[in-house]
């Protein structure tokens, strides 16, 4: 009983208290890349997931059996090899979503949320255990990316759900081709510089959120998140990512308060 | 000509960073001092370069002869990591004034994806051998002049007075979205000067 209760734990973390988008903050080049549109963010959000567990899976299955010391280029090989099947996958079943995605699909092999759950998680617990973590992470990442790409696409193209047929044609269902909402959008969201702002300002949102259930808000350069962390000279060096100023300052501040 | 406009473009209207989202952790991770900025940019440059002369041959060579394009994301991954591996042994041992400088951002770069994000997008492209290498330099410069100007940008943030849910990570990123902003009156102005 105990067991199943920690299992489920293991799914349910990924998708609010440990969002690996807006908490762990990992997986940013994707999420600011692909959430332009609904459509497009729901098929890398699955095609991520796909690759998150099925690497989870094997990971953990060949924990005992991979030396410590390349389990890196290791976890490379698993992950590459899945993001060329999702890869082969998505090119044959969903062509217009690899036309959209572009090179974004296999960057998945670079996504630091499956490097970092295999090191962080997989290579270290067991395989039904991994499994729901990387079920959990992938659900999580996919609904950071929709209510990003949510904002994006109502505000900055005036539509929602736009070519969401490309995905639902393979479950046999044809002819929605989503709502047109406004019709002057602000462009500008659905550029770059539309990414960084609604990021930062969902990420506030999180961050105030997570303050009112008194949780710490979310912070760049958790180093012990990051995949390379073991290799990493600059945290060997006893520096962290973020300078160590801001640290003292904010600490300063909690005691002030 | 066109390779002077490769190299601007991969510079300003198709900036790494600012326009492509790619090696964004490191554009958010190590801008904060000027110098970490610009040591880790000339590594990025460097590892670029080096990994799109030695993929391209293999690509050209080996996976296309063979019909194994299929195989381009797990064959340049693989060699990115070992060349950087190689790369960092090699400075260790031979260049160590060289390695002190920039060896401690090497292995952060393996699995930056702005390095796959160049050789791969050289493929798509159709690039040839020049063109493929302007545009990785010119990719590393871009990625160099966004992390050196953010570097300034965070510097300026540090005094501020922001309000507490904004602080941190949210207000680098509104930071970022207005440096981004500056970059795209760029677009177009390549096709202007060499269209």
């Amino acid at each position: 009983m105990a067991e199943n209760k920690s299992l489920g734990k293991e799914f349910s973390k990924g998708i609010i208290k440990e969002n690996p988008v807006l908490r762990l903050v990992l997986g940013t080049c994707p999420t600011l890349a692909v959430s332009v549109s609904v459509t497009n963010s729901i098929g890398m959000g699955i095609a991520a997931t796909l690759v998150l567990v099925c690497s989870n899976v094997v990971i953990s299955a060949l924990r005992k059996v991979i030396p410590s010391k390349i389990r890196i280029p290791a976890y490379i090989v698993v992950i590459a090899s899945f993001v060329t099947i999702v890869q082969m996958l998505v090119k044959a079943f969903v062509p217009a979503l690899n036309d959209a995605l572009g090179v974004y699909l296999p960057l998945i092999v670079v996504n630091c949320i499956i490097l970092g759950r295999a090191e962080a998680f997989a290579g270290k617990n067991s395989i039904p255990a991994s499994f729901l973590d990387g079920l959990g992470m992938g659900i999580g990442f996919t609904f950071a990316l929709i209510v990003m790409a949510t904002i994006r696409e109502i505000i900055g193209a005036g539509t929602f759900l736009e070519g969401i047929d490309s995905l639902t044609k393979l479950f046999g269902v044809t002819g929605f081709t989503g709502f047109h909402i406004l019709s002057q959008p602000v462009a500008m969201l659905t550029m770059a510089p539309g990414g960084f702002l609604v990021f930062g300002l969902v990420m506030a949102a999180a961050n105030k959120l997570a303050e009112r259930s008194g949780k710490p808000k979310a912070e760049l350069g958790g180093c012990s998140a990051c995949p390379m962390a073991a290799s990493c000279a600059i945290l060997n060096k006893g520096e962290s990512c973020e300078a160590p100023a801001e640290k003292a300052q904010e600490s300063k501040e909690g005691s002030a308060v | 000509m066109k390779l002077a406009g490769i190299f601007l473009t991969a510079i300003l209207t198709e900036n790494f960073i600012l326009c492509k989202f790619l090696g964004i952790c490191p554009f958010l991770g190590v801008s904060k001092k000027l110098n970490t900025a610009a040591g880790m940019s000339v590594a990025v440059i460097f590892v670029m370069a080096l990994a799109t002369a030695v993929t391209y041959p293999i690509n050209k060579y080996l996976l296309e002869k063979n019909g194994l394009e299929y195989l381009q994301t797990i064959v340049f991954i693989l060699v990115i990591a070992a060349l950087v591996q190689f790369v960092e042994i090699v400075l260790k041992k031979f260049i160590p004034s060289l390695y002190s400088a920039l060896g401690i951002y090497l292995p952060l770069i393996t699995t930056n994806c702005a390095v796959l994000g160049v050789v791969l997008l050289n493929v798509d492209n159709g690039y040839g051998f020049a063109s493929s290498m302007i545009n990785s330099i010119g990719g590393g410069a871009g990625f160099m002049v966004a992390m050196i100007m953010f570097a300034g940008v965070r510097e300026r943030l540090e005094g501020c007075d922001i309000p507490k849910a904004l602080k941190g990570l949210p207000i680098t990123l509104i930071a970022a979205s207005l440096v981004s902003l500056s970059f795209q009156g760029f677009a177009g102005v390549v096709d202007g000067i060499f269209g």
